[in-house]
């Protein structure tokens, strides 16, 4: 087993300069996931308008797998619809599972991530954030 | 073994086939010997050679093979009896440890009412604590947790406010499974009974460690684990004063439980055969005696020793990398052969990846310990534990591999 798989440079470039940092001036859907298995919380902070996602903020750090997963969440869903960011979220979850093959659709800078497949007991802290995103959108449902 | 020579883990190794292999770049640097320990080569025979030569159900048939398996279970009552200097009658045989507290707490549910009191502490594996947990929640009784002080020891100053005429049980570790701290047992053990409380020891960290007697704990009950003594999993122990056994109630009724069964009732089998219903795991009763033989051959004094040194080795070299916070007392001596640790700079799951790459087996997470580490103030940590086998090129391993998963992270 390759390390380098699992921690490949992009995985380590969002590690280390994590996105989506920066705390949000309004904060309109909030989540909170946790791995009970490690202790990791994170906390996602969406601001939205007219359905759309303006801008994400990311709290608590993880192992370098859930940060740059959550980095990448930030890059990818800002801009999109909450119904468009449910349907990236749910691919990512398929896609990280092993599910879905990444080739089938674009991952972006998550497709780096995919080598987590290789460490099952990693696969759960790539989830992390987007499972997290999956609940806060559904919470959001629910409420309207 | 001669007498006073020191336990030598590289001859050790040689009974264990899964330390004899090589694994990826090297030998494999097991460290997670808390979790479970590593199989010697008569523990796996005594299991096979059970189904191959001794395999019928206990307690019923009346042809010899049977005859022969019943012996087999029974041997097994009587060799962990002899090994903590206890009665055969009083050894509950079950499927692990956490199977052993849960008869404990949830046994006792008819000891206990409304406003009493429970005493744990705040650094207890969840196995000892949820079931406790449960346990108060069906009674209406309270927990109440002994804390740590600043050195991961329990605070015994707390103990005069925590103890009181409606504590009923203490029920406390050998050893902690995050820290390594050893308790004062029997002082705790002692003031709990002058209170009127029945004694719960989980002995899971400390049996195969330490030198054990059960009367020497001040326990009236007290559970462990085959398979952390370098014996087979799928077997546990309660072991108990046979009066104290008598007045907890079942939890699984069924076959092999009962005296008498009539269409509308049944009476239960006498103790300890009453907590036993099923069909238990013979074969890794049969196989548990050799492991027991083995601890005992070298010393269970030699075995302290060993982890004492390995853990003064480890505290040692564990110290020199910068910035890394290490669980738990700095006196080896008041600590079981395990090591915890959070490293700041690297989170430690990325750490223990790492340093399976570099083919060092350790365990991150929280150890089914959350509450401690919610008091400790980190999420998880990283756990090295030792065994008869661990050498000390075992912590040097870890520590290099630390310092070059700190340059693979950070750099």
């Amino acid at each position: 087993m390759n390390l380098d798989d699992l921690y490949r440079d992009v995985v380590m470039d969002h590690y280390k300069n994590p996105r989506g940092r920066e705390p949000l001036e309004r904060v309109d859907i909030h989540a909170e996931g946790a791995n009970p298995s490690c202790g990791d919380e994170v906390g996602l902070d969406l601001q939205v308008e007219e359905g759309r996602i303006l801008k994400v903020g990311v709290r608590g750090r993880g192992c370098a797998v859930s940060t740059a997963s959550g980095s990448i969440l930030a890059e990818m869903v800002e801009g999109l619809t909450l119904e468009e960011a449910g349907r990236v979220a749910r691919r990512m979850k398929g896609a990280l599972k092993g599910e879905v093959r990444p080739g089938e659709i674009d991952m972006g800078d998550l497709e780096a991530l995919t080598g987590v497949r290789k460490f099952p007991v990693r696969i759960k802290c790539a989830l992390l954030p987007w499972v997290t995103l999956l609940e806060a959108l559904l919470e959001k449902e629910k409420e309207t | 073994m001669a007498a006073g020579a020191k336990l030598d883990p590289g001859k050790v190794r040689g009974e264990f086939p899964l330390l004899a292999g090589k694994r990826g770049k090297g030998r494999l640097v097991y460290l997670d010997s808390a979790a479970t320990t590593q199989k010697p080569e008569r523990v796996i025979a005594a299991e096979a050679r059970f189904y191959r030569e001794s395999n019928a159900n206990v307690h019923r048939g009346l042809y010899d093979l049977a005859g022969r398996a019943t012996e087999a279970y029974e041997g097994c009552r009587r060799r962990v009896a002899a090994f903590l200097g206890a009665d055969p009658r009083g050894v509950v045989i079950t499927r692990n440890a956490t199977a052993a507290l849960n008869l404990a707490a949830l046994g006792s549910a008819r000891l206990l009412g409304r406003g009493d009191e429970i005493l744990v502490t705040v650094m207890e594996h969840h196995a000892n604590l949820v079931p406790w947990i449960q346990v108060a929640k069906r009674t209406g009784a309270a927990l109440k947790h002994i804390p740590l002080d600043r050195m991961g020891r329990l605070d015994l100053e707390a103990l005069p406010g925590l103890l009181g005429p409606r504590t009923r049980i203490a029920a406390l570790s050998a050893a902690s499974n995050v820290l390594g701290t050893i308790p004062p047992l029997a002082e705790i053990a002692r003031r709990a009974r002058e209170a009127g409380a029945l004694v719960v020891v989980d002995a899971a960290q400390a049996a195969g460690r330490l030198p054990l007697s059960f009367e020497k704990t001040g326990a009236d009950l007290l559970a462990f684990s085959a398979h952390k003594c370098y014996g087979p999993m799928g077997l546990g122990f309660l072991v108990g004063k046979p009066e104290v056994l008598e007045r907890l109630e079942p939890l699984e009724t069924g076959g092999e439980m009962i005296e008498a069964v009539h269409m509308d009732r049944a009476s239960w089998a006498e103790v300890p055969r009453r907590f036993e219903a099923g069909t238990p795991n013979v074969a890794a009763a049969a196989a548990f005696p050799p492991a027991l033989d083995l601890l005992e051959e070298i010393g269970l004094d030699r075995v302290r020793r060993h982890e004492m040194e390995l853990t003064e080795y480890a505290l040692e070299r564990l110290s020199s990398l910068e910035g890394l916070e290490i669980l738990g007392p700095a006196n080896p001596e008041e600590r079981v052969g395990l090591v915890s640790f959070h490293d700041p700079l690297v989170h430690p799951h990325d750490l223990a990846t790492f340093l399976d790459g570099e083919g060092v087996a350790v365990r991150a997470g929280h150890h089914c310990a959350q509450p401690l580490h919610r008091i400790l103030g980190i999420p998880s940590s990283l756990r090295a534990s030792f065994g008869i086998y661990t050498v000390k090129e075992d912590v040097d391993a870890l520590v290099e591999g630390i310092g070059k998963a700190r340059r693979y992270f950070q750099g």
